[in-house]
């Protein structure tokens, strides 16, 4: 690996370890959010970034680990070492399953089939009152008692993120994580090499699911309410998208995505009712100036920043922007104050 | 040297994004009265969050934002019809804005969500709009106070009984499959066949329902003596149409819950004649015949230009309510146990919905209005009373502990139909 990714990555870490004692106690809630739907949108970039399948239904499985640790807990009063891993168990179970089902297809299929079995899901939560509460949810959801403050979840949650993101590169750099790569590149290929395509597809679901499950279980404790809009569709889609605005393909751009999607969501609606439209152009902007993601983009921009030269490299551009016309002027004088320019 | 400016960088950001965002922070020792106003005004309650901000905001510009001395401040924040946002927002209300108490917000599913963080607080939470049975009920808290609200069922229990005693026998009842549709419509369900009257069938559609005539066709099948609907939003707009269209509004007798033909869903219509005569049942009525009612009208509609909704006169009432509790306390909201106390203690001898008082389980005893729809000289549409049932408590004539032993209503619990009595 590159020296700067190893300085990213110790320059993301050291301000995730200080987040806490930097910002209120709201923002670091909010971190914790940023990082389980980083960790529900990674899950799906395992998806869309190494086997090339859109998957429209994530959120329902992560809703799935979240609906049945609130029923165990609340319902059922049952402690946190059986609701946890018997969220995530009903996470994969719903994987395997749905995964069973959507692997057979490709493209616009596979999309489709996964939005139906997330829309599944969302019917279940809104109709199964018995179980789900419909619009009304579960509430009152428990945290173990050193889970309790914000910084304490916030912690715990990432050191969640960073064992699911290990996990996760391991995964994608195995022979496996390859294989899934050569079925996204050419996938009639693969079967003539001797790969078992649908089996490749459906354990990266199984897999995906997994970790979806996991932020699920998360959320559950995290948000201590779980309802139908958990497991819509938007919700599936967001997920999408945030993987789309971190950079498809690497596992950690989706926590940018995420952080992008949320902190509008939540920061600059503090400022105006019309914050979709800030929300929206910003979308538009990142695909229009970082169509890789923002990962990829913004390391491109900080090497660009490392050029000692940046100052006169931008000079030209300082020149045709400048209200006093003289782009003819030799690029050397101009490194000068523009206050000597005559027009 | 390069390090250095990407780490100064991306610690700077973060920290100057907090540094702008905290304007607030801490509540003074006696600094203004800060409340925290929560409603959607984007996403699919946008239309009426915003009346619910209108009516807030009419009551502070008529009574000045002074309380006993103190200024009142009051934030309002986007909950973007969302319970997770409604959540982060309330968050940061309290613990960055320091507010001393929330308001609002909209939808069942944004209140449960926002109470399930209120409860490990002592922050005092008013809902003036979310009905949702249990926040008073079965999940009631001590801090978590319905002013001038409402229960869903509560409204409709005496209009169960009332369309009974018409003479209406048997009944369809078609409602919005959520859980707000089932309280109400398990509610009315609940005292029609205690009164003696028969439920034919019950069916329930989604709030995104674009096609009602399939309903519309297994109504006339089942020839109903009346039909009772609970619609809410775009929902009752599409489902009032169908009902006109298919010529069925002068033939069955239709029924309306309260939010079918509120204020904010029959404004719009450009042929008022499709709504005129609708009977339903309210705990608000524009058209009701009071001065304080009159007053709050005419005020609203001078600025803003619509007849208020009941989403309006919630928020207004609210605050009304809440400054006096303030006078009470001579300002000290920071004495919450007081502050709550003074609210609880509230009894308002008039207001847009009436005399409204709170009971032992801090939801309003309040006046149930059977309302019609009728034409004003100028076009506009609104609701007035034909008769009033007083004193009406979210328990109707249950005692309290019983009717808690029950379960809420739900598609599944709707007592007369399902189970049979």
């Amino acid at each position: 690996m590159s020296a700067w990714r190893w300085t990213g990555i110790g320059i993301a870490l050291l301000l995730g370890i200080a987040l806490p004692y930097l910002v209120a106690p709201v923002y670091v809630n909010l971190a914790s959010e940023i990082l389980i739907f980083g960790l529900l949108a990674m899950s799906i970039d395992l998806l869309i970034g190494y086997a090339g399948l859109v998957p429209l239904g994530h959120a329902a499985i992560f809703g799935v680990a979240a609906y049945v640790v609130a029923y165990l807990n609340v319902r059922m009063g049952l402690p946190h070492t059986v609701a946890i891993p018997a969220g995530i168990l009903g996470a994969l179970l719903v994987s395997a399953v749905f995964g069973a089902l959507a692997v057979r297809t490709a493209g616009l299929y596979f999309m489709l089939i996964t939005l139906a079995e997330g829309m599944l899901i969302w019917g279940l939560a809104y109709r199964w009152t018995s179980v789900t509460g419909s619009e009304n949810g579960i509430g009152g959801i428990t945290r173990p008692g050193f889970l309790l403050l914000p910084w304490q979840f916030y912690y715990a949650v990432l050191g969640l993120f960073v064992l699911c993101v290990l996990t996760l590169y391991r995964v994608s750099h195995s022979p496996f994580g390859l294989t899934l790569k050569g079925i996204r590149d050419n996938e009639s290929r693969m079967p003539m090499l001797g790969y078992d395509v649908a089996l490749h597809k459906f354990l990266a679901f199984l897999i995906s699911g997994g970790f979806a499950g996991i932020a699920g279980a998360a959320y559950a404790l995290y948000n201590r309410f779980v309802s139908p809009t958990t497991v819509e569709f938007a919700r599936s889609a967001e997920g999408v998208l945030m993987v789309i605005l971190g950079g498809s393909g690497t596992l950690v751009g989706a926590v940018l995505g995420s952080a992008l999607v949320l902190l509008t969501r939540n920061i600059v609606s503090l400022y105006t009712d019309r914050w979709l439209i800030v929300m929206g152009t910003l979308f538009v902007l990142v695909i229009l100036l970082m169509p890789d993601g923002l990962l990829r983009g913004l390391g491109r921009l900080a090497r660009r920043l490392r050029i000692p030269a940046v100052w006169t490299r931008l000079a030209p551009l300082r020149v045709r922007l400048s209200p006093s016309f003289s782009a003819r002027k030799p690029v050397q004088e101009l490194s000068a104050p523009t206050k000597h320019d005559t027009p | 040297m390069d390090f250095r400016r990407v780490l100064s960088i991306l610690i700077a950001v973060p920290v100057l994004l907090v540094g702008c965002v905290a304007p607030g922070g801490g509540a003074g020792a006696k600094g203004p009265i800060k409340i925290g106003l929560l409603a959607p005004v984007s996403g699919a309650f946008a239309a009426n969050g915003q009346d619910m901000v209108r009516g807030w905001e009419l009551w502070w510009k008529q009574h000045g934002n002074k309380v006993a001395g103190r200024e009142v401040q009051w934030f309002h924040e986007d909950t973007a019809s969302n319970p997770d946002v409604a959540l982060n927002k309330a968050r940061l209300l309290v613990e960055q804005r320091g507010v001393h108490m929330l308001a609002g917000p909209l939808a069942a599913n944004e209140g449960l969500a926002v109470a399930g963080y209120i409860r490990g607080t002592e922050i005092p939470f008013f809902m003036p709009v979310v009905s949702a049975d249990d926040l008073t009920q079965r999940q009631r808290a001590p801090n978590i106070l319905r002013v001038a609200g409402w229960t869903s069922s509560q409204v409709h229990h005496p209009f169960g009984e009332w369309a009974c005693k018409q003479g209406y026998k048997t009944i369809v009842t078609l409602g919005n499959d959520y859980a707000f549709g089932h309280e109400v419509v398990g509610g009315f369900v609940n005292t029609y066949t205690d009164a003696g009257c028969k439920v034919l069938e019950q069916l329930w559609n989604p709030l995104t329902e674009q096609d009602f005539s399939p309903y519309i066709a297994r109504i006339q099948a089942l020839k109903p003596d009346a039909v009772f609907a609970l619609q809410v939003g775009a929902s009752a707009t599409r489902f009032l149409q169908a009902w006109s269209q298919f010529g069925l509004k002068d033939k069955i007798p239709l029924l309306a819950g309260e939010t079918t033909v509120d204020q904010s869903n029959i404004r719009g219509f450009q042929n008022p004649d499709i709504v005129v005569g609708i009977i339903s049942a309210g705990h608000y009525a524009e058209g009701r015949e009071s001065p304080a009612t009159q007053e709050f009208v005419k005020a609203y509609m001078e600025a803003y230009g619509d007849i208020p909704s009941y989403y309006a006169a919630a928020m207004y009432t609210a605050a009304q309510w809440l400054t006096q509790a303030m006078e009470a306390v001579q300002g000290n909201v920071e004495d919450r146990k007081a502050f709550l106390e003074a609210v609880r203690k509230v009894e308002l001898k008039d207001s847009p919905f009436g005399p409204e008082k709170l009971d032992d389980y801090n939801n309003p005893i309040l006046n149930v209005y059977i309302r019609k729809v009728v034409k004003q000289p100028d076009g506009r549409v609104w609701n007035v009373v034909l008769e009033t049932i007083p004193n009406v408590s979210q328990f109707w004539k249950w005692d309290p502990e019983e009717f808690l032993k029950r379960p809420v209503y739900s598609r599944d619990y709707q007592p007369g139909f399902n189970p049979k009595k």
